[in-house]
């Protein structure tokens, strides 16, 4: 073959064949659609929330009713119809139900991990994992009303002052919702833990336990951190269950008082059901905390998210 | 050795003790030592296998393994791929059960007891048993904390700091690591980390020391550093090496075992006679590239 053949043969012809341009341009349009969207919707969370605040509404060239942010954000007192929007009560309520749902689902969870990723035969692993998959997809308003049908009246054995909405057994079902999460990324983050590890454990004669608690949970401690945000920040957001099952009645409880887990609330997620269900008219106030509201759980949960990353790079281990 | 030879092994070693009977009758049949494969050496005896056979399910891994392991000593273990040198070596310290396909027979005797007996518990012998295996494992823990994981584990006292030094420096390492204990020691080289991977197995001070194809993964320097860790430690402890490089057993071992294709032991016996002088023609065939 002559010099020349070889320099056309080998020069470009492939990287921006129709063909590659066509599929490259199409999987950037998919991966760019995800992007857009997350902007559409952090933009439109703030201009809405900003109309709502006294101290931003000019900004907006919005005229008319509005709240100070002062008392928004430090207001104890949710009470729409006497325009009081303290929307403390209503995160009071959310920290609530993602505070009781972590002390199930955080042991519950990292136990059957372990189970799974340790102890379990082939066999009870094939029948487990897909218990768990399922007890994932178990629609979350049939938690709510589980909850309410049945974990209320069980409870209210132990507790006879327990109310019919209580933010206890709201609690319950979302621990139980997010195990499955919790389980199943911390099993991944185990089972990614290299055998050679395990094997040297073993080597030295240490037990399963020791080779389970002493190596492979701390080998794999930032997927399992990783697990514990992502299902709270799930908590956080998780609204039908609760809805059903805490109550409609918005009022300031302490988080770190047991007793007042026997009350109901409102978390942030069912208060915005409530205002979409009642008849708020579009522009009032009323509608406008419905961003506003958006607003305080998006940035929860973002922070949630920025945690989750640092800690998934601060512990991470490079075998 | 021929079929007919092992057929003979097998029967003649047919009357080893029930795993029941006590201590003095398995101490008699050890020092009988009847047929094995090879010399018998000047040395006490530390392992001694009988009639090992390993399947991994219908695959018979193992054949008919018998042999005496001298102490203080390096026994190299040699063979192609598939031959089975690292099965036997996890028969010793009994890393094949954790294989849910394996299944193990015949008797392995560790300084006179049976550790196939029903009453062993493979947790605590591999407490007496250290291992190094052949992809440098430290767990993601200090310097330190990887030396004492063995003495934690066994919830054993002593002056750490002072074992921590010592195995250190019996694994060449002390030199280079001494200022950096509480540093992770995935952050040392790979010729680093074998080393602490040895401190770590001989911290506990075993009576055997397995080692599965350790210098494997490293580079000639390193490996050069292993092999003269390897002749340092036997003067101390017995070790039992995997290897498939023959320059490296001819190099460091004292007794070389080499097994062929289908799991048989086929000639055990002194290095120097193994590698000038083998009984078998597969096994001169094997060690100069003939096959194998």
């Amino acid at each position: 073959m002559s010099t020349d053949d070889l320099a056309t043969d080998i020069s470009k012809q492939t990287e921006n064949s129709p063909r590659e341009l066509l599929t490259r341009t199409f999987f950037f349009l998919c991966a760019g659609l995800s992007i857009v969207t997350t902007i559409s919707i952090v933009v439109l969370l703030v201009t809405e929330a900003a109309k709502f605040f006294t101290i931003t509404a000019p900004l907006m060239g919005v005229t008319g009713e509005t709240a100070s942010l002062v008392d928004f954000l430090t207001g104890t007192t949710w009470q729409i119809n006497s325009g009081e929007f303290g929307v403390l009560t209503l995160v009071s309520a959310t920290v609530m139900i993602t505070l009781g749902s972590a002390v199930i689902a955080i042991p519950l969870g990292v136990a059957t991990a372990i189970y799974l990723s340790e102890y379990a035969s082939k066999r009870a692993r094939s029948v487990l994992k897909p218990a768990l998959e399922i007890l994932a997809g178990v629609p979350t308003v049939v938690y709510g009303f589980f909850a309410l049908i049945y974990i209320t009246p069980a409870l209210s054995v132990v507790f006879p002052s327990i109310g019919t909405f209580n933010m206890l057994s709201a609690s319950v079902v979302v621990g139980v919702m997010i195990i499955p999460m919790v389980a199943s990324i911390s099993e991944d983050a185990m089972s990614a833990v290299p055998d050679e590890l395990r094997q040297a454990g073993y080597g030295m004669g240490a037990t399963k336990f020791d080779v389970a608690t002493g190596i492979v949970v701390p080998a794999a401690l930032s997927g399992i951190f990783s697990s514990f945000i992502l299902a709270l920040s799930r908590a956080i957001g998780e609204t039908m269950a609760v809805t059903i099952a805490a109550g409609s009645r918005a009022q300031f409880l302490n988080p770190l008082n047991p007793a007042s887990f026997l009350e109901g609330s409102l978390p942030m997620t069912a208060a915005m059901v409530q205002l979409l269900l009642g008849d708020i008219t579009g522009g009032g106030l009323a509608y406008r905390s419905l961003f506003a509201i958006g607003l305080v759980l998006f940035v929860i949960t973002l922070i949630m998210n920025v945690i989750s990353d640092f800690v998934a790079q601060r512990y991470r281990e490079e075998y | 050795m021929s079929e007919q030879n092992r057929d003979e092994q097998r029967t003649g070693d047919a009357g080893s003790p029930d795993p029941t009977d006590d201590e003095m009758l398995i101490q008699t049949d050890v020092s009988e030592s009847v047929e094995r494969t090879g010399a018998s050496f000047d040395r006490d005896t530390v392992v001694s296998a009988r009639d090992i056979n390993v399947w991994y399910g219908d695959d018979q891994a193992l054949q008919n393994i018998s042999m005496d392991i001298p102490e203080k000593s390096v026994t190299a273990m040699v063979g192609p791929s598939g031959c089975g040198k690292s099965t036997f070596l996890r028969c010793i310290n009994r890393m094949n059960d954790l294989i849910d396909s394996a299944r193990v027979e015949g008797d392995l005797y560790l300084r006179g007891k049976n550790v196939y007996d029903d009453d062993v518990d493979p947790v605590a012998l591999r407490r007496r048993v250290g291992m190094v295996f052949q992809k440098p494992n430290p767990f993601p823990k200090s310097i330190r904390e990887n030396v004492t994981y063995g003495l934690k584990i066994q919830d054993k006292g002593g002056d750490y700091d002072e074992i921590v030094e010592e195995s250190l420096k019996r694994a060449a390492l002390w030199e280079e690591v001494k200022d950096q204990l509480d540093e992770s020691g995935l952050e040392l080289s790979g010729g680093q980390q074998q080393r602490l991977c040895i401190a770590r197995a001989i911290a506990p001070d075993p009576e055997v020391l397995l080692m599965d194809e350790p210098a494997s993964a490293l580079d000639p320097v390193a490996t050069s550093q292993i092999e003269d860790l390897i002749e340092e430690l036997a003067q101390e402890y017995t070790v039992v090496i995997v290897t498939h490089n023959m320059q490296q057993a001819a190099r460091i071992s004292d007794q070389t075992a080499v097994f062929l294709t289908g799991g048989e032991l086929v000639e055990f016996d002194d290095t120097q006679k193994i590698f000038e002088n083998p009984e078998s023609q597969r096994v001169e065939d094997y060690i100069t590239g003939k096959f194998g």
